[in-house]
C-alpha cells in the first residue's frame, strides 16, 4: 500500500471497499477517490446518518424542488399495519416527519362500556394483539382495586408466567420484523418459528393462539393444562439455545451493525419529556420498570434484573429487548419451581362461575351462573389507574365505574400510542432508508395505537 | 402523605386531595391546571404518563372531567390530578409546554370528546377522519348498530 510517509497523509479508498478486511486489494486509479483519511471518516458518518445535525434550521436558500413531501403508508409493508407518514425530503434526508394514526380506530373505549366487567377482556385483548395477557392483566388488576379483592397465590403466579412468557414471544415478533425491514430475513424465519412453540402453550392452556380472554377479574378462567412443566421446560431449553444463535448471527454482524448502530437516536432527555416507556426508555439509559417500581401479582418475589444501555439507538434497543428475554426466561423458571397449589380464582361466587358439575347438584350454583352470564357483577363507584409493564411500555388502564355492571369509562394508556410521538425526532435529519429501522425498533402494534 | 405533595398542598389552598383506593388524587380547579401542573413538574413530576376525560353526562353540574396521570420515576411516587369542565365549550390550558409527549393524548381527547386544550401545538382529529362529525366517546353519541340478517342455518337431525 505504498510507503509509510504517503500513507498517513492520504489515503486511496473506493468507497464501496471502506472497511473491507482484504489487505491485498489493490485499488485502481481508475474510478478511485482520493481523499483526507479523516475526511472521508466524516464524510461517511454523515452518509450514514451517524452524525445528526440537531439544531437544524429551515434554509430558505433551498430551492422549494429540492424540498420534497413524500407519504409513506398506511399500506407500506414496513409500518407494521396501518402507520402512515408524511415526510419532508432534502435529496436523501429526512427534515421533518409526522406520524398519521387512526386507520385501525375500532372505538374499542366505547364498546368497553357497552360490555359487563366481566365481558371486558374479550375486548381489551384485541388492543395490543402481540401481548394479549397484559391488556387483560391491566384491566382484571382495575377491576379487582375497585372491587377491592385480591386474587388467589396461584392465580398470581399464573398471570406472571403468562405474561412473562407473553413478553418473550412479542419481543420475538419485534425482533422479527427488525430483522424482516433491515434486510436480515433469516431472523424474520427464526422468531417468527420460536414464537410458535411459546403459542402452542398458549393454544394449550387457553384454546387460542391470540386474543385469549384468559385473565379475567378474580383470577384466571383455568388452570394450567396438565403436564405445563413439561411444556414449558422444554420450552426455556429451546429458547436458551437459540438466544445464543441470534446473537451469533446479530451481534457482531457488520451489516446489521452499520444498518442499526447509531440510527433513530432518543436520549434520555427526549425519552422522558415524549413519555416514551419501555424498552426504548431503557435502551436511552433510564432505569424504568414498572414490574420494579410499582409490582404487581406478586412478581416483586422473582429475581430479575432490568437491562439498560446507554445509546438509545435501534442497536440498543435490539440489546435490551435481548437481554429483556433472557431476564423473563428467568422469571418463568423461578415461577415453575414455586407455582403454589391451590384454587386458580376466587371463590365469591358473585364474580367467577362455578364449577361446571356443581351447576348440575345445587340450585344455588345455577342462580349464579345465570346471574353472572346474563347480568355480570356489579362493581362499586370509584375510579383506578393501574398500570403494568406491557412489552412496549407502560399499559395502564384508568377505568371508572359509576355502580353498574358495565365501566362507566375505560381508557387504556396504550404505550405504542405515547412511543410513536417520538418517531419525528428519532428520524430527524436521517436517511431516509433508516425510516424502516427506526419504526420497526419502535415496535408499534397498530392495534395498541389506534385502539 | 409524602413530603412532595404536602409542599404540592401548601402552595395551592384550592386543590382538594383524596385517596382513591390508595392513590393520590388532586382535584385541581380549571384556573389552576396549568400552575399546579408546572408546580409539580418542578418538584419531581417529570413524566406525564397519561391524559384522558370522563363524561358525566346529566350525573354531575360539570359535565367533563379532564384526567392528567403523573408519574415521578425518580421519586417513584404517581399523582393523578383531575378537573372538571361544564358543558359549554368545555376548555382547559395544554400541558404540551410541560410535557411534549401529552401532544397526542390531547389530541385524542380533543377528538373523542370535543374539549379543547388551550396552548396546544396541533390541535387537530388524531384517530377519526378529519371531516367526522361529532365526538365519539360523549355519552350522547350513539353507538351505532349494523343490522345483521340471520339466514336460515343449516339443519341439524
Amino acid at each position: 500500500m505504498g510507503d509509510g510517509t504517503k500513507k498517513e497523509q492520504t489515503e486511496i479508498l473506493d468507497l464501496w471497499v471502506a472497511g473491507s478486511e482484504e489487505p491485498e486489494f489493490q485499488p485502481t486509479d481508475e474510478g478511485a477517490q482520493e481523499i483526507a483519511s479523516e475526511e472521508t471518516r466524516g464524510r461517511l458518518d454523515t452518509q450514514f446518518g451517524r452524525v445528526v445535525d440537531d439544531d437544524y434550521l429551515f434554509d430558505d436558500d433551498v430551492a422549494e424542488d429540492e424540498r420534497m413531501i413524500v407519504n409513506m403508508g398506511p399500506q407500506h409493508p414496513s409500518t407494521h399495519g396501518v402507520l402512515r407518514l408524511q415526510i419532508e425530503l432534502e435529496g436523501e434526508i429526512i427534515r421533518r416527519s409526522k406520524p398519521i394514526i387512526g386507520y385501525l380506530h375500532t372505538g374499542m373505549e366505547k364498546t368497553a362500556e357497552q360490555l359487563t366487567f366481566g365481558q371486558g377482556p374479550t375486548n381489551v385483548t384485541r388492543m395490543d394483539y402481540l401481548a394479549p395477557f397484559h391488556g387483560e392483566l391491566a384491566y382484571s388488576l382495575a377491576v379487582e382495586t375497585l372491587l377491592d379483592i385480591d386474587v388467589p397465590p396461584r392465580a398470581a403466579a399464573i398471570r406472571v408466567l403468562m405474561t412473562e412468557l407473553n413478553r418473550v414471544s412479542s419481543h420475538l415478533v419485534a425482533l422479527a420484523t427488525n430483522g424482516m425491514d433491515i434486510g436480515a430475513l433469516s431472523m424474520m424465519i427464526y422468531g417468527f418459528r420460536e414464537r410458535e412453540s411459546i403459542l402452542a402453550f398458549f393454544e394449550k392452556t387457553t384454546g387460542l393462539r391470540m386474543n385469549h380472554n384468559y385473565i379475567r377479574p378474580g383470577g384466571v378462567v383455568v388452570d394450567l393444562p396438565p403436564g405445563w412443566k413439561d411444556d414449558v421446560a422444554a420450552i426455556l431449553v429451546d429458547l436458551r439455545q437459540r438466544f445464543v444463535k441470534y446473537d451469533d448471527m446479530l451481534k457482531e454482524n457488520p451489516i446489521w451493525l452499520s444498518r442499526t448502530k447509531g440510527v433513530g437516536i432518543i436520549s434520555p432527555e427526549e425519552a422522558i419529556a415524549f413519555s416514551i416507556t419501555g424498552p426504548a426508555l431503557r435502551a436511552a439509559g433510564v432505569d424504568w420498570d414498572i414490574r420494579k417500581a410499582f409490582p404487581y401479582s406478586g412478581i416483586e418475589n422473582y429475581e430479575f434484573d432490568v437491562p439498560t444501555r446507554e445509546n438509545g439507538d435501534v442497536y440498543d434497543r435490539y440489546r435490551v429487548r435481548i437481554d429483556e428475554m433472557w431476564e423473563s426466561l428467568k422469571i418463568v423458571e423461578q415461577v415453575m419451581d414455586v407455582m403454589p397449589k391451590g384454587d386458580f380464582r376466587v371463590g365469591d361466587r358473585k364474580i367467577t362461575p362455578p364449577p361446571r358439575a356443581r351447576i348440575d347438584e345445587s340450585m344455588e350454583a345455577l342462580i349464579h351462573h345465570f346471574k353472572l352470564f346474563t347480568e355480570g357483577f356489579k362493581v362499586p363507584p370509584g375510579e383506578t389507574y393501574v398500570a403494568v409493564e406491557s412489552p412496549r411500555g407502560e399499559l395502564g388502564c384508568y377505568l371508572v365505574s359509576d355502580g353498574e355492571a358495565n365501566p362507566y369509562r375505560m381508557h387504556t394508556r396504550a404505550p405504542s400510542f405515547y412511543n410513536l410521538q417520538s418517531l419525528p425526532i428519532a428520524m430527524a435529519d436521517s436517511l431516509m432508508a433508516d425510516t424502516v429501522a427506526t419504526i420497526a425498533s419502535m415496535d408499534p402494534v397498530m392495534g395498541d395505537v389506534d385502539r | 402523605m409524602i413530603p412532595v405533595l404536602d409542599t404540592l398542598s401548601g402552595q395551592f389552598s384550592q386543590v382538594i386531595w383524596e385517596k382513591s383506593h390508595g392513590q393520590d388524587v388532586a382535584r385541581v380547579p380549571v384556573d389552576d391546571w396549568y400552575a399546579f401542573a408546572e408546580a409539580a413538574r418542578d418538584h419531581g413530576f417529570e413524566v406525564c404518563a397519561d391524559v384522558t376525560a370522563v363524561d358525566w353526562m346529566r350525573q354531575r353540574s360539570d359535565r367533563f372531567e379532564v384526567i392528567a396521570n403523573l408519574l415521578s420515576m425518580s421519586l417513584g411516587v404517581r399523582l393523578r390530578m383531575i378537573t372538571s369542565l361544564g358543558r359549554h365549550e368545555p376548555t382547559v390550558a395544554s400541558l404540551t409546554p410541560l410535557w411534549p409527549g401529552a401532544g397526542f393524548a390531547e389530541r385524542e381527547v380533543y377528538d373523542m370528546f370535543g374539549i379543547n386544550f388551550e396552548g396546544h401545538f396541533d390541535l387537530t382529529r388524531i384517530l377519526m377522519p378529519d371531516d367526522w362529525e361529532g365526538h365519539p366517546l360523549r355519552k350522547d353519541f350513539g353507538v351505532g348498530s349494523v343490522p345483521v340478517q340471520f339466514k336460515a342455518s343449516h339443519q341439524v337431525d
